[in-house]
């Protein structure tokens, strides 16, 4: 399941329990959008590592029905399917960098990372 | 600079070793670096013996005046040991280069004698001793400078931990006295470590006191107003007091809500609200008799 | 199916969350709730989600849910116990439960029942309601 795996990789990243949090949590909303409204897809992690600092990219691709409009997508409250619509905008508010591409009949993309916390 | 020098330099070190070392020590004391305060003198007299074997063994090189080359290696980590070492002692950092320059009179002093009869010669080696002992001397600076750095950013952590003592005011009830300006990172620290706390002792009530809080920006006044909402999914109520009146007008000009927020004049004020949540009343001794 | 027990105690029924919560549990728990409400004629909900790894956005709908079905069936919802870290996620993802009481462990969580119910305290003398 993508919430052990990635839990499993901040862990190994040395993330804090707080922000260990932050990066599940907006892993679990982002996989559940792509079940939910991509018809499933995939999920990619990727260490991001130069020698100022180490963050943790995740990916979320699929071939469903796509965003017509992104920035309303993103609003709090916006949802098509009943939710209560925090998922994407706060995905994006978990994380350090958001990214979204999304066509319309084609699919949705979203990258997103998370930096470790200098100490 | 020609192979000459540097073998010249080289032989010289080798073959008078102990004078040069007896100089150098006069000469270090004669500059005032013998600091019978902060170190011993065989400490120092250690030092430069070791530093000596180690210049004379990088002197055999071709690479001589580039002491960042690998030769150097030993060299300069024995310099990076004694700079740090001195920075944390309470040298300054003139005092740690001094310990390199001081070299450079006895050293000159035998190559002059060395090489009265060679001019040019005398003038390359006085040039490439210079050199080098310049970029050691400039070497053990900015290992200073690094240290001392560490030093302060330590310091300015720990500081930040004193400065934002949890305390327990009550049994159930903490307070946090929040003292100076509050920037974000600092507000998220302390935050963090507030609701930790409020686990840790299993308090009902906190008390945020910002009585010596100047002012506030944007991002503060969310990180204090989010930091009440998550006390309270924890099941804990929090009170804001001391907010000075332009703290009042920032929050009221950013269109933040306080509603949900018990807030109170002073420390004081709060803690009667907060012992009264936990059903308790101070009772005076005189009152109680009557 | 997997289910999550629910336990009586007294007027009050406890749940204690302690697996990764998936969809379909979180929906059947509030079915089971639910139920067991109607049948117990129970007063209060304890839900213990101190061992629980993540809230997100659906399980935090689910846990405003029950709160919300709850009270139209006579009965308060506490969530207690929940984790810095998980408080700290819920609010930056927008997430404040408004509508749910929330206590720091079951035993404060059932005082407050008591308190917001006004019912005397159990293990008291006068503790028969
Ligand atoms: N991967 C996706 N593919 C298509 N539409 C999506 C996708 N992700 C999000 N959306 C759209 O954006 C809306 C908002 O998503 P979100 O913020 O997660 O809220 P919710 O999931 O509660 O609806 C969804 O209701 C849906 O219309
Ligand atoms: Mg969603």
């Amino acid at each position: 399941m993508v919430r052990q795996k990635v839990r499993a990789q901040t862990v190994a990243l040395g993330f804090g329990l707080v922000d260990q949090t932050k990066i599940v949590t907006a892993a679990s909303e982002l996989a559940r959008n792509t079940l939910d409204y991509g018809g499933g897809g995939s999920v990619t992690l990727e260490v991001l590592e130069s020698d100022q600092r180490v963050g943790l990219s995740l990916k979320f691709t699929d071939q469903g029905a796509g965003i017509a409009n992104i920035e309303l997508a993103l609003q709090n409250g916006y949802t098509t399917g009943g939710g209560l619509g925090l998922g994407l905008g706060g995905a994006k508010r978990l994380m350090h960098e958001f990214e979204i591409t999304s066509e319309v009949g084609k699919g949705t993309c979203v990258t997103t990372v998370r930096w470790r916390q200098q100490s | 600079m020609s192979l000459s020098s540097t073998s010249k330099i080289a032989d010289l070190l080798e073959k008078n070793e102990t004078e040069l070392l007896r100089n150098w020590l006069t000469e270090l004391e004669a500059s005032g670096l013998r600091r019978d305060d902060l170190m011993r003198s065989t400490e120092l007299n250690q030092q430069c013996h070791e530093f000596l074997r180690m210049f004379r063994s990088a002197a055999q090189h071709e690479n001589f005046s580039d002491v960042q080359a690998p030769e150097w290696g030993s060299v300069r980590q024995l310099l990076t040991d004694i700079s740090r070492d001195r920075a944390q002692q309470g040298f300054t950092p003139s005092e740690v280069a001094t310990f390199i320059f001081s070299l450079k009179k006895p050293l000159f002093d035998q190559l002059k004698r060395e090489l009265a009869q060679q001019n040019d010669l005398l003038i390359d080696s006085i040039w490439t001793v210079t050199d080098v002992l310049d970029q050691l001397g400039l070497w053990t600076t900015e290992v200073f400078q690094q240290t001392r750095e560490k030093v302060i950013l330590r310091q300015q952590q720990e500081l930040l931990e004193l400065s934002t003592p949890v305390v327990k005011l009550w049994e159930g009830i903490l307070a946090l006295p929040m003292i100076g300006t509050l920037d974000s990172a600092r507000t998220q620290v302390v935050m963090e470590t507030l609701l930790q706390q409020i686990v840790e002792t299993g308090s009902q009530v906190v008390v945020i006191d910002i009585t010596g809080v100047p002012t506030v920006d944007t991002l503060v006044a969310q990180y204090l107003l989010k930091t009440v909402e998550a006390a309270r999914l924890m099941g804990t109520d929090c009170i804001i007091s001391g907010i000075r009146p332009q703290i009042a007008q920032t929050i009221v000009h950013l269109g933040l809500d306080l509603s949900g927020v018990i807030t109170k004049a002073t420390l004081a004020d709060a803690f009667a609200i907060a012992l009264k949540k936990r059903q308790l009343t101070i009772v005076s001794k005189a009152s109680q008799s009557v | 199916m997997e289910r999550i027990p629910i336990l009586q105690m007294g007027q009050f029924l406890l749940v204690t969350i302690q697996v990764d919560m998936h969809d379909r549990l979180a929906l059947a728990l509030q079915d089971d709730l639910t139920n067991r409400i109607v049948k117990t004629s129970a007063s209060g909900v304890l839900i213990d989600i101190s061992s629980l790894e993540i809230v997100d956005s659906f399980i935090g709908r689910v846990l405003g849910n029950i709160a919300t079905v709850s009270q139209l069936l006579g009965a308060e919802t506490v969530v207690v116990g929940m984790q810095p870290a998980i408080a700290i996620t819920l609010v930056e993802l927008g997430l404040s439960l408004s509508g749910v009481r929330t206590a720091a462990n079951v035993d404060t969580g059932m005082r407050l029942l008591q308190t917001v119910l006004g019912v005397p305290f159990h293990g008291g003398l006068n503790a028969n309601p």
